[in-house]
């Protein structure tokens, strides 16, 4: 069955099942590679995308469920200002090791700022736990979001 | 950094998605509290089994006890955790990824349960876990409603309190039990789960028997 899906503001018509995950759609469809597969259960997240700005582990994400939602990847996250501000501090923090997890860490770190411009320690473990990375880049994705954070302006308002 | 530090000594293999499940369905292996066992089979007597009991108050806890297998079951009582966390499995384990309510229920900003959770079941051929659950607005259940650590007495009494019960009435809780579609989701729980014991129809009825013969709770 033919699908629309709206990613990164463009549509795509997908011929997939109902119960396909978006991530395949994404990658294997469409051929958004940026978007990784780690474990496929929703327990690493390297698969997050955002729908309608809100994160989601797209490897457990049906087409079905995405529906019309705006889809976005890592592809695009750079050209929102969150998202570019994450990307620099991951850069000026040498965050990256092997950078397989990375993806999802960006995804997920934008989301967590979207909604939380100024985010504790607590609220960074809380959402950022949910993204597992073996090479143990923990402590500098904490750093970046925090140098984000605590950059001029950020934390007064929401930046989209 | 508690948290992040649990998470990051979990060995991970980005492309082992069975040896990851084997590591992390390990951890936290034990029920959350011993006062509560969920049912040992999944059978669920009808209110016609208790109608040999002629005191009405004993009817009423013994019915009580009963539908509690249900509310019991981990099917029901993993999203009426304790704490602000969810737990997962027949073990209640505590849940992977580590995830929190938040003021809503349904996470915090920029992790939220329909973040894995969405509205029907998914299906995971070929996975340990078989499926991911999910529901229309799939959320934990507020602190005031918590139920693990608690004896069923103590549950009794909590779910007929409108001040820990959302202000429902007795009336309000047998609509909820017999046609919440959440509650219902404990019949159609996925693959890789085990459903409650018996059907919603049944554990309604005696629910409404419960009531019918004065919502009396056990000691």
């Amino acid at each position: 069955m033919a699908y629309s899906l709206n990613v990164n503001g463009k549509n795509y018509s997908v011929d997939v099942d109902a119960d396909t995950p978006l991530l395949w759609a994404l990658r294997d469809v469409i051929g958004l590679t940026g978007t990784k597969f780690g474990c496929g259960v929703a327990q690493c997240g390297a698969c997050t995308v955002h729908l309608d700005g809100q994160a989601v582990r797209s490897c457990v994400t049906t087409v079905e469920s995405a529906g019309t939602a705006a889809i976005m990847t890592i592809e695009a996250v750079g050209s929102t200002q969150v998202g570019n501000r994450v990307q620099q501090a991951w850069l000026e923090q040498e965050v990256v090791q092997c950078g397989y997890c990375q993806s999802g860490q960006i995804m997920s770190a934008t989301a967590l700022l979207n909604e939380n411009p100024s985010p504790s320690d607590d609220d960074i473990d809380a959402v950022m736990s949910g993204n597992i990375c073996r090479c143990g880049t923990y402590p500098r994705i904490r750093a970046a979001i925090r140098q984000i954070a605590a950059g001029p302006g950020f934390h007064r308002r929401r930046l989209r | 950094m508690r948290r992040f530090q649990e998470v990051s000594g979990v060995a991970f293999a980005a492309c082992a998605a069975e040896a990851l499940l084997a590591v992390t369905l390990a951890v936290g292996s034990g029920l959350a509290d011993d006062k509560i066992q969920p049912p040992a089979d999944g059978t669920l007597k009808g209110v016609a089994d208790f109608q040999s009991i002629g005191e009405p108050s004993a009817r009423s806890r013994a019915l009580f006890t009963e539908a509690a297998k249900v509310i019991t079951g981990p099917r029901c009582i993993n999203c009426h955790p304790a704490t602000r966390s969810p737990t997962q499995g027949d073990d209640r384990h505590p849940h992977r990824p580590p995830i929190q309510a938040g003021e809503s229920g349904m996470g915090v900003a920029g992790l939220n349960c329909h973040s894995c959770h969405r509205f029907k079941n998914t299906s995971l051929p070929g996975s340990r876990v078989g499926s991911i659950p999910g529901a229309e607005h799939w959320l934990l259940a507020p602190a005031s409603m918590a139920w693990q650590g608690l004896t069923l007495g103590e549950i009794c009494r909590q779910l007929k309190d409108p001040a820990r019960n959302g202000g429902r009435s007795l009336a309000d809780i047998h609509k909820h039990m017999s046609t919440d579609h959440l509650v219902a989701w404990a019949w159609q729980p996925g693959a890789g789960r085990r459903p409650a014991p018996g059907t919603q129809e049944v554990f309604g009825a005696l629910i409404e028997a419960w009531i019918a013969t004065g919502a009396e709770c056990p000691s």
